[in-house]
């Protein structure tokens, strides 16, 4: 067996793993990356959308060779009750530029052409190939990776856990514990094949433009979570998702949730005919700030879902992953390049420069809300949503009512809900989490 | 030894779909595996090395994006990986295909060794012939052992090989000479997961690329659409069966019963067979 020894080991070849294994290659480190599934992307599953700035910084041509399916010219946001939603749709002009801020993207095909970048960029990439343990010497440093495959140790200088949420190898090591059931939400979500011109018809797009919906409400059943529709190219992707503790609190499954979204009148008519593709689940780490645990250590440093690096107010994931990946990356080329070595004190830098960014500036803003929406998910999650249904129903139906008796049952029903000072503290508190 | 495993990158069939609308086989997105049955071939080509030592070459036909599937080899343990590409070959039927491998078989031996062994699996799960080994063996003149269940053993003093060969009788053992040309039929065996070393290999090692020119091929008429004629007529999705199965209850009748309430059976859903047989006298 020879002995196998390289600069920087990447565990994982997600977004955050592809990042940093790319900024390294490209910096001209000695890199190996590894990855479980068959290929990069057959083990990755995100809703998706690919935000362009963060991969812009990494790979500046990216738009001339990547799988994109759609730039994302509409939005719409969707309070949902049983029979209803009430939304805001924003659709701009705007956003048709030549270097278009969002895509949808499909996950699988999207990480292959990442990996081929950074392949090409000089990282060794090693598919079918699980990390089973970190490999520490007497003095707790990091020195490499067992993997499954029969041979010896992988040997680096340090170990980067683009593990994901569920990443072992930190948890097994004790870097950092187990995502808390509250922190973690579980999203599932299935793809329906749609011949591209009756997307465009039912959505009121035309080329490669694309319309994303976001949604919450009852479609939770009172716990804290969130459904959403992607359209692609020839398919639109759809889920929903909440925390783990609430599906542990309530015993709700989640394909039950899922199914009942699908059959939502809102939503039933712009998936008619379809054909469903795929099915896909995955955990979502929702702990925010508070839930960031140590993000380096002795030889190894933590980037991504693995760090809990997630932004869940504004559904933002795998552009911090990137952002963080690439920042790892950057910071252990700049500590190799000095000649110092992977220390704890050296890599603090990585964490001064995550610190820097929009990464832990934007986490540490909401740092109140995941807290608070689990506190108060009932009222967020049916109550709200019912109740201005309800009002906006009012408002629109012609019955022979005045208005002014119109109104004044609107605001009984909010005051008979939640009492005047509910109504009060809940706007309060919602208003300082924002902050 | 010298071993020479052709192996062919095809779609995973288990995945194909067809458009809802158009009723076409879409095969953009399918995921592209190695043919299963090649897997079993180069297990045991590498298990023969793993026995006998030498090298274990790889050679695939196909677009760019079937060095996926040799790099795989390389991750199984293989030596070599070649790959033949050509926009030539492009629309090769089986009699194109054999006369590209044996030319390339040919040019693998001048330039790594004249292989003992070339194996083959028994057919691909995309075409289903099994005729590409028979061709590459008449051509290279080759002994052929197809259907192989399984390498016995091998003399390489006496240059002998013996096998298992499955046929529709039974399992005959075959003792033939080498060197000599096996399809290898899916076995019992596992296939094995290459070493960290391998995989280290297998990523970092070019794959030797081919045109028809460099493996040698001088009459280009023979490869490709040109050198095929085989026509596909028609691609079509079939309609699923509409009727189902009949049953017949078996419960407390006597044989002859049975018998003559299966007849029947077939008899009113086949009334041509009826007609056919009976004027024939034979009923």
């Amino acid at each position: 067996m020879t002995k196998q020894k390289f600069d920087a080991v990447v565990v994982g070849a997600g977004m955050s793993g592809n990042a940093a294994a790319y900024t390294m290659a490209s910096r001209g480190l000695k890199v190996l990356q590894l990855e479980r599934g068959e290929y990069p992307g057959s083990k990755n599953v995100q809703g998706a959308i690919l935000y362009a700035n963060m991969l812009e910084t990494i790979i500046p041509d990216f738009r001339d060779d990547a799988p994109l399916e759609r730039h994302l010219i509409e939005q719409r946001f969707w309070l949902m009750d049983d029979t209803s939603h009430t939304g805001v749709h924003y659709r701009s002009d705007d956003f048709n530029e030549p270097t278009p801020n969002r895509y949808t993207i499909i996950r699988a095909q999207f990480d292959r052409w990442f990996s081929r970048r950074v392949r090409e960029a000089g990282a060794t990439v090693l598919c079918e190939t699980t990390a089973t343990e970190l490999v520490l010497d007497g003095r707790g440093k990091v020195i490499g990776v067992r993997t499954d495959r029969s041979g010896d140790i992988i040997h680096a200088e340090v170990v980067v856990l683009a593990e994901g949420v569920n990443g072992l190898l930190g948890t097994r090591a004790g870097f950092r514990k187990v995502p808390k059931p509250e922190a973690v939400a579980l999203a599932v979500k299935e793809m329906h094949f749609l011949p591209e011109e009756i997307i465009a018809e039912r959505f009121g797009l035309t080329g490669d433009q694309g319309c994303v919906i976001e949604a919450a409400g009852t479609i939770s059943r009172g716990m804290v979570g969130l459904g959403f529709l992607y359209t692609n190219k020839e398919s639109v992707s759809l889920g929903i998702g909440c925390l783990v503790s609430d599906f542990a609190a309530t015993m709700e499954r989640p394909y039950t949730l899922l199914d009942s979204f699908k059959d939502h009148p809102s939503i039933r008519p712009l998936l008619a005919g379809s054909e469903i593709k795929e099915y896909a689940a995955h955990l979502i780490p929702e702990g925010g700030y508070r839930a960031i645990p140590q993000l380096f250590g002795n030889g190894w440093v933590v980037v991504g879902d693995a760090g809990q690096l997630n932004n869940a107010v504004h559904r933002e994931g795998s552009n911090l992953a990137m952002t963080s990946g690439r920042i790892a990356g950057e910071a252990i080329s700049i500590i190799k390049s000095q000649g110092r070595s992977m220390a704890p004190e050296n890599l603090s830098l990585y964490k001064a420069m995550l610190d820097k960014s929009f990464v832990v500036k934007d986490l540490k803003k909401y740092k109140d809300m995941p807290a608070l929406l689990h506190m108060n998910s009932r009222n967020y999650f049916m109550t709200y949503p019912q109740l201005l249904s309800k009002a906006a129903q009012n408002f629109v139906r012609v019955d022979g009512t005045p208005k002014t008796e119109k109104e004044k049952a609107t605001t009984a029903a909010f005051v008979k809900a939640r009492s005047r000072w509910g109504l009060f503290s809940d706007a309060v508190r919602f208003a300082l989490a924002w902050r | 030894m010298h071993i020479v495993v052709c192996i062919k990158q095809v779609p995973d069939s288990a995945q194909i779909r067809v458009h809802p609308v158009t009723n076409t086989i879409m095969r953009q997105g399918v995921p592209t595996i190695i043919n299963p049955y090649d897997l079993f071939a180069l297990e045991e080509a590498l298990k023969v090395r793993d026995l006998h030592g030498g090298e274990v070459t790889v050679l695939a036909m196909g677009p760019p994006m079937a060095e996926e599937a040799l790099r795989k080899a390389l991750t199984y343990g293989a030596n070599r990986a070649v790959l033949l590409t050509d926009r030539h070959f492009a629309g090769s039927d089986t009699l194109a295909t054999s006369f590209a491998l044996s030319q390339a078989i040919a040019q693998i031996g001048n330039s790594f060794g004249v292989p003992d062994i070339v194996f083959t699996g028994k057919q691909t799960i995309d075409g289903d012939t099994a005729q590409v080994g028979p061709g590459i063996a008449k051509r290279l003149n080759l002994v052929q052992l197809t259907y192989v269940a399984k390498i016995t053993s091998i003399d390489l003093s006496a240059r002998s090989i013996t096998v298992e060969r499955l046929s529709e009788g039974g399992t005959q053992v075959l003792k033939s000479q080498l060197p000599c040309l096996i399809t290898m039929l899916e076995g019992k065996t596992v296939i094995r997961r290459g070493s960290l070393d391998d995989a280290l290999r297998a990523a970092r090692s070019a794959i030797v690329k081919w045109s028809a020119a460099e493996a040698g091929i001088g009459d280009i008429t023979k490869c490709g659409l040109r050198g095929s004629p085989t026509v596909v007529k028609r691609v079509f999705a079939p309609t699923p069966r509409e009727k189902k199965a009949v049953q017949i209850d078996t419960t407390e009748k006597r044989v002859h019963d049975i018998a003559e309430e299966v007849v029947a059976c077939i008899f009113t859903h086949q009334p041509t067979l009826q007609h056919e047989l009976t004027s024939a006298g034979s009923v």
